[in-house]
């Protein structure tokens, strides 16, 4: 360890106690960012700990991390600086939970599960069905925005999140929004935060509407020969009056991924409904028993009006592990190899027939890819390279200006999510200048005059 | 920050290098004849008000505040939005931006006075993208216009002010604007994608995608609800939605006002989720029959106007947990609308309840607040006691489902007394409100009506960063002025003027 760590250590600890300050090598390394570690990890059991934290660090020109259970730590470029962990699972109660109002404020460190199993015992939960759900925390799911796979039925953060509250760069706590349903009080800075990165200020509590569970769940799993029927299909589900809580598109490189997440959970083979090489459309749906059976015929008509070379409705023992399988893909898809390659494509419409552009492209130089759809989220597309080589990081690099090409041409933005360290060495993640980067990095400024907090991970060299 | 006050009207913030309210007696300062020039280079001599008499119109909105602006002018592109604005800039003339004018919260009002941008004329849809649910329409295009365009489609627009006939899409994205159906579907954030923004240097841009999400911060999200603090907007991504299958509304009739707002707690815990579900009290029930003949039954405590939409499955199931949980709270009687008349009938006895009002009593003054639905019936009783206090009557009709309050207090201005005491009483019931865990303003927006009741609900840090975002945008306070910021530091004060006439306040 450094002189330099030490005395920033010794300091924290004058500030904040010894008791939540750690600065182990092994600690450090643990909140490593793209292989760049902390000089220090701090934990904090309070917002005014919290404060203290930043305040510090603030006036003594160190850089912060907020981290919740680090699953996605990888989203971002490489720190332009990073000497404090600001480690958040040390607030990680419920605040408030009203579920007469279906409204729930809660402490930004807590684990999604913990909060789900909380909530299921008043039959209620939070809509946030992403990767990582097993082990990641509130906060962490808010700050990266990463999809849910319940975005069709239920909407994304923003239309869930009521309020927050958070230490803002300049070392305040401050709070954004309310507890309500219902609120139109000041400007709506909590919606800032949703995908922000970590680069605005530490997220201390997270205030959601909360929802009824289902009384039951359903899936429609069919197979199609061409991406032409799944978009007749996609747009025939649209038109009718059903309201599917999830659909997904897999390409035929991501059926043999789910499936491998069905099995970590079933521990039984590759699933006979999913069909080896083919493009795959996953539509669930809940309700009560009328409706799962209106559901299930009207999806199974549709499936067939559009010529699926297969289709089944998933039995209720193997619906729920489905639907886990389907939430972790991205966990999944990054597990597989020594680091996949996995780029969030937001055009619109979602999903049509020129997704296969992508294919061909990854073709062009012999990798191995996937995509992966959602009807109302983004587009996920995958690259499976076996290795890190140069060459294939080079590779990568080409790729992923026609991927931002691709995306430019339908109107939309494309970022890569996860990839190796050593692509973010040579493109910009956040793809070509943007013309609202002037903004964005007004946003910033405003929040973090100071650059405190995750200095060079964003956007725009936020 | 210290306020300095000299002389009557005219504000000095000092201690601050920013001026949040320029000096308060522009608005009686006719603009210099240079800058009305410039403006009908601009737009031409008939798109430019600036005589006293043209401007008396624009003096009001739907709230009870007054401002009157130099000039007010009727641009046709963004383009001219952005020389306007740059004209404004050279002269240091505040700019606002203005809908139809239908706002509760003096949000489209010239508090200094400045150059009123009047978007009567951006009102045309600019694309309509049916076959993927989104339109791009101007900030002018009347709320309701949109839903008519779409509907051949089965689709529409889904947030649904009171005032949706008259009221823009623009003034929507601006407030935030809510309406019955956004305890189902949200409020206009939800349904907003995408804006085209004129900062207050005159510069054009754009946040947000046409699909919704993009790279970086939700900038869309941020300017949606700013009230035109940040920037005007000159074009407008919305989401459309479609028509559901089946909808059936429902009117329960109470005996007591209790039962009906327990009930409406029991929905809400039960999880039954309404598309809308509205309360009106007695009293104002039977002032709004007296003029829609709505079919309202007049010896009721309290009735509920609850909608149910969606798969006919669900509905089906909905209307029975609905009648079930009303007749465990002993609802004189559950009817149900037969047809699409009977149906509109209803919601117009709701959605002209506040014209209605406006009959019985000289003036009134409309609360905006919002409580956890769960304590509905504790703030009901609440706002029974204060009204008794204060011996005013106060009317409750609101969006029961959201925990949307819009408690009316009836008063007579041209009483000093009666004056006063309304304004005491409404402050008490908003103070109860934010105690109970609740929000000052669900959907009318602060404006300068309740900007002096912010600091009851933000502390200083709160207000500073909101100030900094205020300032990364509109450095110079030239855009609507005097808005959403407390001038006069921690009074939490509500400040309504009194109203010389009564006006129908739709919500």
């Amino acid at each position: 360890m450094s002189t330099t760590a030490i005395n920033v250590a010794a300091r924290l600890e004058s500030v904040v106690g010894a008791d939540h300050v750690n600065s182990s090598s092994e600690s450090c390394a643990k909140f490593g960012v793209d292989e760049v570690a902390p000089s220090v990890v701090a934990r904090p059991t309070s917002s005014a700990e919290v404060v203290e934290i930043v305040r510090f660090a603030k006036s003594e020109k160190l850089a912060l991390i907020p981290c919740g259970r680090r699953t996605k730590l990888g989203i971002g470029m490489p720190p332009a600086r990073y000497d404090i962990a600001l480690d958040m699972t040390g607030l990680n109660q419920i605040a408030y939970y009203d579920p007469g109002d279906l409204t729930l404020s809660v402490d930004a460190g807590m684990s999604l599960t913990e909060l789900a199993d909380a909530l299921a015992q008043q039959k209620q939960f939070v809509p946030l069905a992403g990767p990582f759900f097993e082990e990641c925390t509130v906060g962490g799911t808010i700050a990266s925005n990463i999809g849910s796979s319940l975005r069709p039925g239920y909407g994304s953060a923003r239309d869930f999140l009521l309020g927050a509250e958070f230490v803002n760069g300049a070392g305040t706590f401050t709070k954004s929004g309310g507890r309500v349903v219902k609120n139109v009080t000041g400007y709506d800075l909590h919606k800032l935060l949703i995908g922000s990165l970590g680069t605005l200020g530490a997220i201390t509590r997270l205030n959601f509407r909360t929802f009824p569970l289902p009384e039951g769940y359903g899936h429609l799993v069919g197979a199609f020969s061409s991406v032409d029927s799944i978009v007749r299909f996609q747009a025939m589900v649209a038109k009718s009056p059903l309201t599917p809580s999830s659909f997904e598109i897999l390409g035929p490189e991501a059926a043999d991924v789910v499936a491998a997440g069905f099995k970590e959970h079933r521990d039984s083979a590759l699933p006979s409904w999913l069909m080896d090489g083919a493009w795959h459309v996953c539509v669930g749906f809940e309700g009560p028993e009328t409706v799962l059976r209106r559901s299930s015929s009207e999806l199974v008509h549709y499936a067939q009006q559009c010529g699926a070379s297969s289709y089944r409705l998933l039995e209720k023992s193997d619906e729920k592990s489905f639907r886990v399988g389907l939430r972790e893909v991205v966990k999944l898809l990054l597990s597989f190899g020594p680091a996949a390659t996995i780029f969030k494509i937001n055009v619109f419409p979602g999903f049509t027939p020129d997704a296969i552009k992508l294919h061909a492209l990854a073709q062009r130089f012999s990798i191995s890819c996937c995509i992966l759809a959602s009807s109302a989220g983004p587009l996920y597309f995958t690259l499976r390279h076996d290795n890190l080589k140069d060459e294939t990081i080079g590779s990568l690099a080409h790729i992923a200006s026609g991927v931002f090409e691709y995306a430019a041409e339908h109107n939309g933005s494309a970022s890569i999510l996860f990839c190796p360290v050593a692509l973010k060495r040579i493109i910009n993640i956040w793809g070509p200048a943007r013309n609202d980067s002037a903004l964005m990095r007004r946003v910033k400024k405003a929040f973090d005059p100071e650059n405190v907090f995750a200095p060079g991970r964003f956007v725009a060299g936020i | 920050m210290h306020v300095d006050c000299k002389g009557d009207a005219s504000l000095t913030i000092v201690g601050k290098e920013v001026t949040y309210l320029p000096a308060e007696n522009t608005a009686r300062n006719p603009l210099h004849r240079d800058v009305i020039r410039g403006l009908q280079n601009i737009l031409g001599a008939s798109m430019v008000l600036h005589r006293p008499e043209d401007l008396l119109l624009y003096e009001y909105d739907g709230s009870v505040e007054k401002g009157r602006p130099g000039a007010v002018v009727f641009p046709t592109t963004t383009q001219e939005v952005s020389q306007v604005v740059r004209l404004a800039a050279q002269g240091d003339v505040p700019v606002i931006g203005r809908g139809a004018g239908t706002g509760l919260s003096g949000g489209a009002l010239a508090r200094t006075g400045g150059i009123m941008i009047v978007f009567a004329r951006m009102n045309r849809i600019l694309e309509l993208d049916l076959e993927n649910q989104r339109a791009v329409v101007q900030p002018g295009m009347v709320n309701y216009e949109l839903t008519r365009a779409a509907e051949p489609a089965g689709l529409y627009f889904a947030p649904d002010p009171s005032s949706q006939k008259s009221c823009t899409i623009g003034g929507n994205v601006s407030e935030n604007a809510g309406g019955p159906h956004t305890l189902a579907y949200g409020v206009t954030s939800n349904h907003v994608t995408a804006l085209e923004l004129v900062l207050p240097d005159g510069e054009i841009c754009r946040v947000g995608s046409r699909h919704g999400d993009s790279v970086g911060y939700d900038l869309a999200g941020l300017f949606v609800g700013s009230e035109g603090t940040l920037a005007l907007v000159t074009e407008i991504t919305v989401k459309l939605l479609r028509k559901p299958e089946s909808v059936k509304t429902l009117l329960a009739i109470f005996d007591r006002v209790d039962d009906a707002s327990e009930t409406v707690a029991e929905i809400t815990a039960r999880a039954i989720t309404p598309a809308a579900c509205e309360m009106l009290d007695g009293w104002t029930l039977r002032a709004v029959e007296d003029f829609i003949h709505a079919g309202f039954p007049l010896d009721s405590a309290a009735v509920l106007l609850i909608e149910l939409e969606g798969l006919t499955e669900v509905v089906a199931a909905q209307v029975a947990a609905v009648e079930e949980v009303c007749g465990e709270h002993h609802a004189r009687e559950v009817r149900v609308a037969r047809d699409e008349q009977e149906r509109e009938l209803l919601w117009k006895g709701r959605k002209n309840a506040f014209g209605a009002l406006g009959r019985i009593a000289p003036s009134n003054y409309v609360l905006d607040g919002v409580i956890p639905r769960s304590k509905i019936p504790q703030a009901l009783r609440q706002i029974q006691e204060i009204g008794e206090r204060y011996n005013f009557k106060i009317g409750n009709i609101f969006h029961a489902g959201d925990g949307n309050l819009h408690p009316i207090v009836l008063f007579d201005p041209r009483d000093a007394g009666q004056y006063q005491r309304a304004i005491e009483a409404s402050a008490e019931i908003i103070r109860y409100c934010l105690e109970i865990g609740g929000a000052l303003t669900g959907e009318h927006g602060v404006g300068m009506e309740k900007s002096e009741l912010m600091p009851l609900l933000f502390s200083d840090d709160d207000f500073d960063l909101m100030r900094r975002i205020h300032d990364a945008f509109n450095p110079r306070s030239a855009l609507n002025p005097g808005k959403i910021f407390p001038l006069n530091k921690g009074c939490g004060e509500i400040t309504p003027r009194a109203q010389a006439a009564v006006r129908a306040v739709p919500l």
